[in-house]
């Protein structure tokens, strides 16, 4: 069949009207072979101007169109809808950006952009000539979401998507819910206790009948796209029957191996096996740390515990291996405090605490029942002071960023530790206080007047033992004072940083990191609870620090993109993709080598490149790579690049 | 100057009767400035009015011995309207002015010691401003 080409040439108003000259074009191009339409328009994307290539379509029964106008992004859509309800396929359109790569750049120049936009249109209809009616592809959907991380991101995630009606599945790292909110004291601004926040939520997370809990899990290895991920999850199986143990103890006492409590922040030691925080807040029980147990660690058969076990609750079977598919998969990894050994100017004294030990002290589950004591000779400090931007706003030495919840979390701790020694003064080293929260403000200048915090604006220089006390050099900016001070206790408020492993685990996942190790959105302010990487969304600090509403407002909005990605019955996808021609292919794999998006493989048996249309991107690099053209993606082959080139070659001859 | 702190000293007597004679919670400034800016005695004064507030806080007694600025201010208020964290620092200023007229045998001025023409001739809100303010 003879192609009937129509071509639209817009003027955008003067953008393009203004440097070429599109009368001239539209009379040049109307006798180019394959043409049988040629038509211009002060805006095609308006209203009368889609108007005029409907009619246009219908009485010359168009095949083809090429849209001469502005960038594809802009209206390639618009006209390829367009042509869809004109009943002409939509992947027979194509646009030729006369306006971005033509008469924006030849301002002023009306001869060159003339020529050149006239070109450009001709090397679009040789594509057009060749582009294929294609049909967009239909992938199918799990209806399953994966949240990695069991903190109050991810179980406000998993809530809002399992009472949207869909399963979840929680994978925790440690044995318990609640991440680092189990940690804490109280929190601002509501001084509510953090032991009720994430009690009230894990209990509506046991509760919930659509979310299968898993902890003492972490994902292995996945594969597949979005829609359908193949996730591969290990489960460390539960050393201590729960329903057995009666809590005597015996076993701890029998341990031989002494760790420091990673629940109480290296405050006190733990034996490998020994109390953990249990299901809900206030619960504890009694539980074997695979990581610190020699069993694992040095592959040693020590059965110790289970020896003085008289309830026999005590074994140690393998663990578990589970493979599940899943339609999308929320990253809820939290965040971890910089250590403080890095700040060498402050000292590693044990009277120098970083902010989620201190949170450990005043904690009523914490090593001393909540009395504030400080560690070297269990005394109550009386001086205390606090040191904001420790590692932050450091872009020398730690961390450039600001760590967005020190502010106020120091305030509240300065403010509890006055609540419980109201003798005590505290003092707070700050360069900024940054309180942009509803009610932050207000919180920080009442606990101000409240609790007689002296808030000093300058970063503490030296930290140093001096006998009982510890001297604290700092300064007072406002006054061009150097400030000393014998503190008895010293709380660092050290900069957030990703959870460990957080690097790996994007690495697998296939999404990108900041520099710093936080998982990348897709765009800062667009699409801030999504990943480049299609069905792989966000929620909490694992993305940037952030307090906790701000990480339940970005729990729920991963929430509700999944659940608007889950209201399709299928997912769509562009059929723009890449195809083998299996006659020529020689099953080299180069494809497969330069394949961004995991998209191209070799099948093993048959030795030919097989791509995944599902996740394929379109973008070429495997057809660039092929040493025989085997692989092409559809409606941009090889044919039509040399077609369009041949265009553009004789138009710019250098001997014509 | 390096200063040391201690809760004695920011909770110290000296702190306490400056806000009980001043009505003012010292801790209340925000350290913003504005007084200091608007302030049209400030280009006589060896210390700007809000760094006086700061020193007030951080029972900085000593440094504000020295200082002239309270009894260079006039206590024409407009610190005092302008404060957004609403402070009266011109009540602020009478009490440090208060504070050391209190301790005895520091006036610079008596009464009696002025001529009587001059005594005559003087209005007698200007007296007794002059002993306020010349006295400590």
């Amino acid at each position: 069949m003879k192609p009937r080409i129509g071509v639209f040439v817009c003027h955008c108003g003067l953008n393009i009207a203004a440097s070429v000259e599109v009368s001239e074009v539209v009379k040049a191009i109307k006798d180019y072979p394959g043409v049988v339409h040629a038509q211009d328009y002060i805006y095609m994307c308006s209203d009368p101007g889609q108007n005029l290539v409907r009619k246009a379509i219908r009485e010359h029964n168009l095949t083809g169109l090429v849209m001469s106008n502005c960038s594809p992004s802009l209206h390639e859509r618009t006209f390829r809808n367009l042509a869809k309800s004109e009943g002409l396929n939509p992947y027979l359109v194509e646009v030729a950006n006369i306006r971005e790569y033509c008469s924006w750049p030849h301002q002023g120049d009306k001869e060159t952009a003339t020529k050149k936009a006239l070109t450009i249109i001709k090397a679009t209809i040789e594509r057009v000539k060749r582009n294929q009616a294609l049909t967009p592809l239909v992938v199918p959907l799990q209806k399953r979401v994966l949240v990695l991380g069991g903190g109050v991101a991810g179980m406000q995630t998993a809530l809002d998507i399992a009472e949207g009606g869909y399963p979840v599945t929680i994978l925790e790292k440690q044995a318990y819910l609640g991440g680092r909110v189990r940690q804490l004291d109280h929190t601002f601004v509501t001084m509510e206790k953090a032991k009720d926040l994430a009690g009230e939520m894990i209990d509506r997370t046991l509760a919930q009948p659509n979310i299968e809990v898993l902890t003492t899990a972490q994902i292995e290895g996945i594969s597949g796209y979005v829609g359908n991920f193949e996730v591969q999850i290990r489960r460390q199986s539960d050393w201590v029957d729960p329903e057995k143990c009666n809590g005597c103890e015996a076993c701890i006492k029998a341990c031989p191996v002494e760790v420091p409590s990673t629940f109480d922040r290296g405050l006190v030691m733990r034996k490998a096996i020994d109390w953990t925080p249990g299901a809900r807040p206030g619960e504890k029980r009694v539980f074997l740390d695979h990581q610190a147990c020699v069993r694992v660690t040095r592959q040693e058969s020590c059965t110790a515990c289970q020896e003085v076990c008289d309830q026999g609750a005590i074994t140690y079977p393998e663990d578990e291996q589970i493979t599940q598919m899943y339609g999308a998969i929320v990253v809820a990894t939290g965040h971890d405090l910089y250590r403080k050994s890095a700040l060498t100017e402050y000292a590693t004294d044990p009277d120098v605490l970083d902010a989620l030990q201190f949170e450990r002290l005043l904690s009523e589950d914490g090593p001393t029942g909540g009395k504030v004591l400080r560690p070297s000779d269990g005394k109550e400090p009386k001086e205390v002071v606090f040191v904001q931007c420790a590692g932050s706003r450091d872009p020398d030495k730690h961390f450039p960023y600001c760590s967005k919840i020190c502010c106020m979390y120091t305030c509240k701790e300065a403010r509890r530790y006055k609540e419980k020694v109201p003798d005590g003064q505290a003092y707070v080293f700050f360069i900024d206080v940054r309180s942009t929260g509803k009610g932050y403000e207000e919180f920080v200048k009442e606990s101000v007047q409240k609790e007689r915090l002296l808030y000093l604006k300058g970063k503490v220089s030296k930290i140093a033992r001096q006998g009982d006390k510890l001297l604290v050099l700092g300064g007072d900016t406002i006054t061009g004072h150097r400030v000393e001070i014998e503190a008895d206790l010293v709380v660092l408020a050290m900069a957030t940083v990703p959870s460990p492993g957080a690097k790996e685990l994007a690495r697998l996942l296939n999404v990108n990191t900041d520099p710093y190790g936080f998982i990348q959105e897709a765009h800062p302010k667009l699409a801030p609870v999504e990943t480049l990487t299609a069905g792989i969304y966000l929620a909490g600090t694992s993305q940037a620090p952030k307090d906790i509403p701000h990480a339940i407002y970005q729990a729920s909005g991963a929430a509700s993109k999944i659940l608007s990605l889950f209201s399709r019955k299928e997912l769509i996808h562009e059929p723009l993709v890449a195809h083998v021609d299996t006659e020529i292919c020689a099953g080299c794999g180069y494809c497969h080598d330069n394949c961004a998006y995991q998209a191209v493989s070799v099948d093993p048996i048959l030795k030919k490149a097989v791509v995944n249309e599902a996740l394929c991107e379109g973008c070429g690099a495997c057809a660039t790579a092929c040493p025989s053209g085997a692989i092409q993606v559809k409606n941009l082959d090889s044919k039509q690049v040399f077609d369009m080139i041949s265009v553009v070659t004789k138009d710019y001859a250098l001997r014509p | 100057m390096k200063i040391r702190l201690s809760r004695e000293r920011v909770r110290g007597d000296f702190v306490k009767k400056v806000e009980m004679i001043s009505g003012q919670d010292l801790l209340q400034c925000y350290q913003c400035g504005k007084c200091s800016a608007g302030c049209p005695a400030a280009f006589e004064m060896d210390i700007l009015p809000s760094h006086v507030i700061r020193l007030a806080q951080m029972g900085q007694e000593e440094e504000l011995a020295q200082a002239n600025s309270y009894w260079i201010c006039f206590s024409c208020q407009t610190c005092t309207v302008r404060c957004p964290r609403g402070v009266d620092i011109a009540k602020i200023m009478e009490a440090l002015r208060l504070v050391t007229l209190r301790q005895k045998n520091r006036n610079k001025v008596e009464a009696t010691g002025l001529p009587p023409e001059l005594l005559a001739e003087l209005p007698q809100i200007a007296i007794v401003s002059s002993l306020r303010k010349l006295s400590g």
